[in-house]
């Protein structure tokens, strides 16, 4: 035969064995297909959220430490002694800080650097010019053109004005707006607290536990109390990556289970194919096929659909990973951001790997099959393996044809342990998924206690309106504050009204922390607004804080200590007594009591307050009631809305689609053992059906021969659903820089583990119930006749 | 004495362009009657014989057995009717090499509902009666032929069908063994059971039937009762 000749005929080889095997090629398409599709995926957003940041890190030699040191305790020389310190590489600074609040901007931090360049911390001008006069401001990238157009001219309180000559971005975030060194110490008595800033770089990239090291050391290098904060560039790179980084465990654990699904089903299906086989491998290298042909036309013929697949899954992983970048775009403030290309090429490349390796093995026992054997095998009745378990299944107190059924694994060992993995794997992402909604939702609710407030009472609309059932969210810029003592007495007073509070969002400054942090100060029954608690307390009166853990993690503070804030003119020192489960603000939030800060005068009160109403209380009335109550007092009275975060219901429709995927692909798995099975068994469900088994009775054999091994699978697959849940929400969490509580974690009570462990039966069932339809159907007399 | 088998100008065509594997044939078989149907390869005998035994449906015509109407029966009708009034015995004995010799001859019963107790009590009655009791917890593949095809009559006969199908029973044992079940077969319709057989062993036809059709390209060409043409 020649080479041109022997490669045709494997070629009509390979096509026939496709061809014939419809099922178990569809089954390995399909399972590839899903499985390069959720790799694509959850592969791309891990480059794409850890590469901007890195790469603009690089170029813009950000700074690993960003310090605000008080001018007031250390000297500028003392500052700068600390560039000299062990492990410190570069350095710049120092840089006097302040912060101003000019009229129609946020508040911004300005420091004072003489060139937007240096050994650290290059600043990128993407408008107009550095400032050169001591009145100049550069101010931040991100402003829109039309307030931050150069020739714009701020005014300060007291009077003071600047005039902006460009905007910039720092890729540390070590400030919002920039100055001249002279300009920044110009702005006096405006511009207050008044600092320093060092930044530093160190050698490589340097972890949490180095960056801690190397702060202490700071710390002890300046005169106590000097140093304020210092934030990591660890912090930034994490507020940066957070949206995107949610994702990454979550679409990892999936990518890998749906990985591990596609090397069972795909060995499998390749497996069972050959073992269906021996006697066409047989008839093949009778007639002229050698070992290493049979082999080819045997990985081949997993390689063709797996190939189609594999195209089809990074097509559809690039369209599901297409709006998700978009999220992680928004985020770094980048363009053009897509599926790598060799993301694309290392999934498909590895994917169509396991694929070939996962038939290799089998094709591999093909080719040394010797040909008599293999005829012989083909044609030879039954192994003898399962006649024990026949024996004592057939003792149990069961309807003989489920007893057949489930004896019927034991004969077909690896094959029946194929399938067991593919329903343990189903089961284990099912529950995972289940888990992770059940925990999203659980921290959905958490995330905004506000929420759970039936009625919320804000200032009335200027024309009018009604109430129209939407809750305004964010800060209180805009609308006028209530008018508190008449709110208070018309709540009080209304029929039905269980507990209340007032909350109001402010803009405050926290001593060490760099740019403004948003305030939620509470009045009225404070265990109302409590939020969730991942340590300590919640706060029960003046005088004390909760903050979230990324506060924690970015200032230093641990509860116990002491913060100052700094609310318009007021001053307050609050003893942290809590750390709260929000995520709000990127983490930068205190809650305190609005009698934290009893020297204000208070002139905007509250924005809004929160009802609880008691139980029976049809809120509607309640709502119609309190409005009328509320007519004089320029309030208005509506239904709490109840959103659930777009992160989280992203997170929620991801999941189910890439269970809904892995189950399939489960599913897949037990329907290609089970065709094989009943194709192998057709003769035996012959005879069966010939001696009177009917066609209800053979699905429930058929049935029976999964649902054991589903059962089993189930159980299997169970805790590692678990595990993988509660090793990957602690990953999320962190991700989005914040610890979560044991109830978001521990969400596996008896009444949702009893369901999944009976999923893996579901799954069993489902998978089986289409070649049991077939089995059924099968002609008795055609059957009889297949040897 | 009535009929276990009415055939009506019954037709079996696979689609071919050819003439049909069988019929129009009309045929009717007596209550105890021993029916030995022979005839050449592909005259038609195991396509009758699945028509008889509802594994098969006529293109046309009708078939009666036992006073049903198999052709009219749906398929959880007929694996009623088989497994009460129908005993099936294969040529290659069809065991099932999963199951020792007596969950074999007890399945029959154990699919038809019959208790475990008095389906275990039958099955032991009859491997006794058929010599075979001392392979009851043996499986299929350790036995002889002849003792696997005295298994497979077991197992024909656990629910006492009104009707026993034979096809081919000696064919594929050797002649010492194809002897044993003649006798077998000829005891057991001693009994009064009505046997319809299959078969090219002309002495198995001879020893056994009480009458003997001879089927041509899927008609009746002789259809003789032992001792008389007609």
């Amino acid at each position: 035969m020649s080479a041109g000749s022997s490669l045709g005929a494997l070629g009509r080889v390979v096509r026939s064995g496709v061809g014939r095997r419809r099922v178990q090629t569809l089954v390995v398409a399909l399972a590839t297909l899903m499985s390069v599709a959720s790799a694509v995926v959850a592969g791309s957003l891990v480059v794409a959220s850890s590469a901007p940041f890195d790469h603009a890190f690089a170029r813009g030699h950000g700074a690993h430490l960003t310090a605000q040191i008080d001018a007031g305790r250390a000297t500028a020389a003392q500052a700068a002694a600390t560039a000299h310190l062990r492990g410190v590489k570069a350095s710049a600074g120092p840089f006097p800080v302040a912060i101003i609040a000019p009229a129609a901007l946020p508040r911004l931090t300005v420091a004072g650097r003489p060139s937007p360049g240096g050994p650290v911390d290059r600043l990128e001008v993407t408008a107009g010019r550095w400032a050169s006069a001591a009145n100049e401001i550069v101010l931040p990238a991100d402003l829109p053109p039309e307030v931050a157009r150069p020739g714009t001219t701020l005014t300060l309180p007291g009077g003071r004005t600047l005039t902006a000559v460009g905007q910039a971005r720092s890729v540390t975030g070590s400030a919002d707006a920039w100055m001249t060194p002279v300009g920044v110490a110009a702005l006096g008595k405006a511009g207050a607290p008044a600092t320093t800033q060092m930044l530093y770089r160190f050698s490589g990239s340097p972890g949490k536990a180095a960056l801690a090291a190397d702060r202490t050391r700071l710390k002890a290098a300046l005169p106590a109390g000097a140093l304020l904060g210092g934030q990591t560039y660890l912090d930034v790179k994490q507020a940066a990556d957070r949206e995107a980084a949610t994702f990454v465990p979550f679409l990892m654990a999936f990518g890998a289970l749906g990985l591990a699904m596609a090397v069972i089903v795909v060995a499998g299906v390749v497996g069972g194919a050959v073992g269906a086989n021996l006697r066409r491998i047989g008839v093949l290298k009778a007639i002229g096929c050698t070992p290493a042909e049979v082999v080819r036309a045997y990985v081949a013929q997993a390689l063709v659909p797996a190939a189609a697949g594999t195209l089809l899954g990074v097509v559809l992983g690039n369209l599901v990973a297409y709006p998700l970048l978009g999220d992680v775009q928004r985020v770094y403030g980048t363009t053009g951001l897509a599926v790598a290309w060799w993301v694309d090429a290392a999934v498909a490349a590895g994917a169509l790997l396991v694929v070939a390796a996962a038939a290799l093995v089998p094709a591999l026992r093909a080719g040394r099959l010797r040909t008599v054997e293999a005829i012989a095998v083909g044609r030879a009745p039954g192994t003898g393996r399962g006649r024990r378990a026949h024996r004592l299944i057939g003792r149990l107190p069961l309807p003989r044809t489920v007893s057949l059924g489930l004896a019927t694994p034991f004969a077909r060992p690896v094959r029946s342990a194929s399938m067991l993995l593919a329903v343990a794997f189903g089961t284990a992402a099912a529950t995972f998924a289940i888990g992770l909604a059940v925990s999203l939702n659980t921290i959905g609710t958490a995330r905004d206690p506000d929420a759970a407030a039936a009625v919320t009472v804000v200032p009335a609309a200027p024309d009018g309106a009604g109430p129209q059932g939407a809750v305004p969210t964010g800060p209180s810029a805009g609308p006028p504050a209530l008018d508190e003592a008449k709110v208070r007495a018309a709540i009080t007073a209304q029929p039905g009204t269980a507990s209340f509070y007032g909350v109001s969002d402010r803009q405050v400054t926290v001593a060490g922390v760099v740019g403004p942090v948003e305030a939620n100060l509470y009045r009225g029954d404070l265990r109302a607004g409590a939020y969730e608690i991942i340590a300590g307390r919640w706060i029960t009166g003046p005088g004390q804080a909760v903050v979230p853990t990324r506060f924690l993690e970015v200032t230093g503070h641990r509860i116990g200590d002491t913060i100052t804030v700094r609310d318009a003119d007021t001053t307050a020192r609050l003893r942290i007594v809590g750390e709260a489960f929000d995520l709000r603000n990127a983490g930068m939030r205190v809650h305190a009591a609005a009698a934290s800060f009893s020297g204000a005068k208070d002139p905007d009160g509250m924005d809004s307050y929160l009802i609880r109403v008691k139980p029976g209380v049809s809120v509607a009335s309640y709502v119609d009631g309190l409005n009328a109550a509320l007519r004089t007092a320029d309030a208005q009275a509506m239904t709490s809305s109840r959103g659930v975060g777009s992160v989280i219901a992203v997170l929620d429709s991801l999941a189910a689609l890439l269970t809904l995927m892995l189950v399939t692909v489960a599913g897949l798995g037990v329907l290609n053992a089970v065709v094989l099975d009943t194709r192998e068994r057709v003769h035996d469900l012959g005879v069966c059906k010939a001696i009177g088994m009917s066609p209800r009775q053979t699905v429930a054999m058929v049935l029976a021969s999964v649902a054991g091994l589903g059962a089993v699978g189930g159980l299997a697959g169970l805790p590692v659903g678990v595990a993988l849940h509660h090793l990957v929400m602690p990953l999320m969490g962190d991700a989005a820089g914040t610890r979560l509580t044991h109830h978001m974690v521990a969400v596996y009570d008896v009444p949702l583990l009893v369901p999944l462990a009976l999923g893996g039966i579901a799954i069993a069932l489902l998978g089986a119930l289409l070649p049991a339809g077939w089995a059924a159907k099968a002609r008795t007399a055609t059957a009889l006749r297949t040897e | 004495m009535g009929h276990v088998i009415e055939l009506d100008a019954a037709t079996k065509d696979y689609g071919g362009a050819g003439t049909p594997a069988l019929g129009p044939l009309s045929l009717d078989v007596a209550e105890g009657e021993a029916l030995a149907v022979v005839g050449p390869s592909g005259s038609g005998k195991s396509t009758l014989l699945n028509l008889v035994a509802g594994l098969d449906r006529p293109s046309a015509g009708t078939v009666t057995v036992d006073g049903r109407r198999v052709d009219r029966l749906g398929e959880a009708a007929l694996a009623r009717f088989r497994r009460e009034r129908i005993g099936f015995v294969f040529q290659f004995f069809n065991l099932l090499d999963d199951l020792t010799v007596a969950d074999n001859v007890r399945l029959p019963a154990q699919l038809a509902g019959t208790p475990r107790r008095k389906a275990a009590d039958r099955a032991d009655e009859l491997l006794g009666m058929l010599g075979v009791h001392e392979h009851a917890g043996s499986y299929p593949g350790r036995l002889s032929g002849g003792e696997r095809q005295r298994v497979a009559v077991a197992r024909a006969l656990v629910n006492r069908p009104a009707l026993l199908l034979a096809d081919e029973p000696t064919g594929a044992l050797d002649t010492a063994s194809g002897h044993e079940v003649r006798e077998l077969l000829a005891e057991v319709h001693r009994s009064g059971q009505t046997i319809v057989l299959v078969t090219h062993d002309m002495a198995l036809a001879r020893s056994l039937a009480t009458r003997t059709v001879t089927l041509v390209d899927g008609a009746i060409s002789a259809d003789e009762r032992a001792g008389a043409a007609r």
